[in-house]
């Protein structure tokens, strides 16, 4: 593929080992407790810096949907596919982090007063539907086609959900929770920051070991086919 | 104007496939008012004008999918996408007429519902009535693109619902709000704000559902 100018792999599964393990040694060992919810408090840290993540997955998902249909470029498609592939599994840690997260302060395993986890909760199921549509139809140009055009719904779709659900707050549940307060500097902001960075280099290592995968797959079904 | 042109000319082509055959619309007019009655007894005595209300809209999403479900099975039974493609018109003026004949079906179906609802269950305020106008707007230029996709795949009518209802979340959310608060302007601005944006995304990516 001649993109010898992206960062090798093994540098790659480095970086994110010693990001990921600095955050754990951060979140777990130097953050303050939080002096009004304490301990669970921690877990903050990868539940927003993972919710941001997957946004930057689905985001990555849909710019390469646009350069597919675009300029046709032949990796836009799987990239695309891997991107939103990525963003789901980051998704999916939000509902359980948030889920975990609900069930230690409020004592239910699920909130609808929490935008950030039903606005996932929408997008999870959009983006279910995702895969739904992809391994319905055979691979191809038309396949790459409404994948691409369904993922650019995607993008739309979130802050108009973000809007629609900010909406609802108002007829369904008129009291809504303020997080404020929490001076956000010192050890805190280096915490959220390295988890942050932890978890886009994760991420970014993810999508670039699935999508070499993903590619073997393809040319080894190419030559098994020229074999037979 | 050639443009109007073939949109006229493609959803008439839809109007008068219902009008001889009748197929879809009886369809949804029955579906409604059976569901009507499901909820009837679905809501226990007591409960509030409200639930009915929320449920009015669950009804009318619904009936829609009904609707849009049948929208592009002619040009599948008749192998007319082909056609349709070929012909030298802009695509997407294919989506406008099919969207303007589903929101023409949507829009009677709508025309019989309001008022049996109104008969089973509780009366109709004109905000309600505007904001199931906007909605269907939204519901049919998205649901048309989503049926178009949604008819070449293998799952096809399993699909549709899919890939549908998580677009259509925010339509309830503004509907909703719209029928149960005391100033719904901010909701109908959010229809039609939804209408809008969505509209010109369907227009400008249709071509490339039909196409390869």
């Amino acid at each position: 593929m001649g993109r010898s100018h992206r960062i090798p792999l093994p540098a790659l599964a480095t970086a994110a080992f010693v990001l990921v393990t600095t955050a754990v040694a951060l979140v777990f060992f130097v953050a303050p407790t939080d002096a009004d919810q304490g301990f669970s408090q921690r877990i903050f840290y990868f539940h927003v810096s993972i919710a941001f993540t997957a946004y930057l997955c689905f985001g990555l998902g849909a710019w390469k949907a646009l350069v597919h249909l675009w300029k046709r470029d032949p990796n836009a498609d799987l990239e695309s596919y891997v991107g939103i592939h990525q963003g789901l599994i980051f998704g999916s840690l939000v509902l359980i982090t948030g889920s975990i997260w609900a069930r230690i302060s409020w004592g239910h395993w699920w909130l609808w007063s929490e935008n950030q986890l039903v606005l996932f909760l929408v997008l999870f199921l959009f983006y279910a539907a995702y895969f739904m549509l992809r391994f319905s139809i055979d691979a191809g140009p038309q396949r790459a086609n409404l994948c691409a055009v369904y993922a650019l719904f995607g993008v739309v779709l979130i802050p108009v959900s973000f809007f629609a659900i900010r909406l609802a707050q108002r007829f369904i549940h008129p009291v809504v929770f303020t997080r404020h307060g929490a001076a956000f500097g010192g050890w805190i902001m280096v915490t959220y920051l390295v988890s942050q960075a932890a978890m886009i280099v994760l991420a970014y290592t993810l999508y670039r070991v699935e999508l070499s995968g993903k590619r073997l797959d393809a040319r080894l079904r190419e030559l098994r086919r020229a074999y037979a | 104007m050639t443009y109007l042109a073939d949109v006229r000319a493609l959803a008439r082509k839809d109007l008068l496939l219902e009008l001889r055959a009748r197929d879809t619309l009886p369809a949804m007019l029955l579906f409604v008012v059976a569901v009507f009655v499901v909820f009837h007894f679905s809501l226990p005595a007591r409960s509030s004008d409200l639930a009915a209300g929320g449920l009015l809209w669950v009804a009318v999403l619904f009936t829609a999918l009904l609707g849009l479900g049948r929208a592009f099975v002619p040009e599948r039974e008749q192998r007319m996408f082909d056609g349709l493609v070929l012909a030298p018109s802009d695509r997407s003026a294919i989506w406008l007429a099919k969207a303007l004949a589903t929101f023409a079906f949507l829009a009677l179906a709508e025309l019989v519902a309001l008022p049996v609802f109104a008969l089973f269950f509780h009366g109709i305020g004109g905000a309600t009535i505007l904001a199931f106008l906007l909605a269907d707007i939204g519901i049919c230029s998205v649901g048309t693109l989503v049926g178009a996709m949604a008819v070449v795949t293998r799952a096809r009518d399993l699909l549709l619902p899919l890939l549908f209802l998580p677009l259509a979340i925010p339509i309830l959310i503004g509907g909703v709000g719209a029928s149960v608060v005391a100033a719904p302007g901010r909701y109908l601005a959010f229809l039609a704000l939804y209408d809008a944006l969505f509209a010109v995304l369907c227009w400008a990516s249709f071509e490339y559902v039909v196409t390869e």
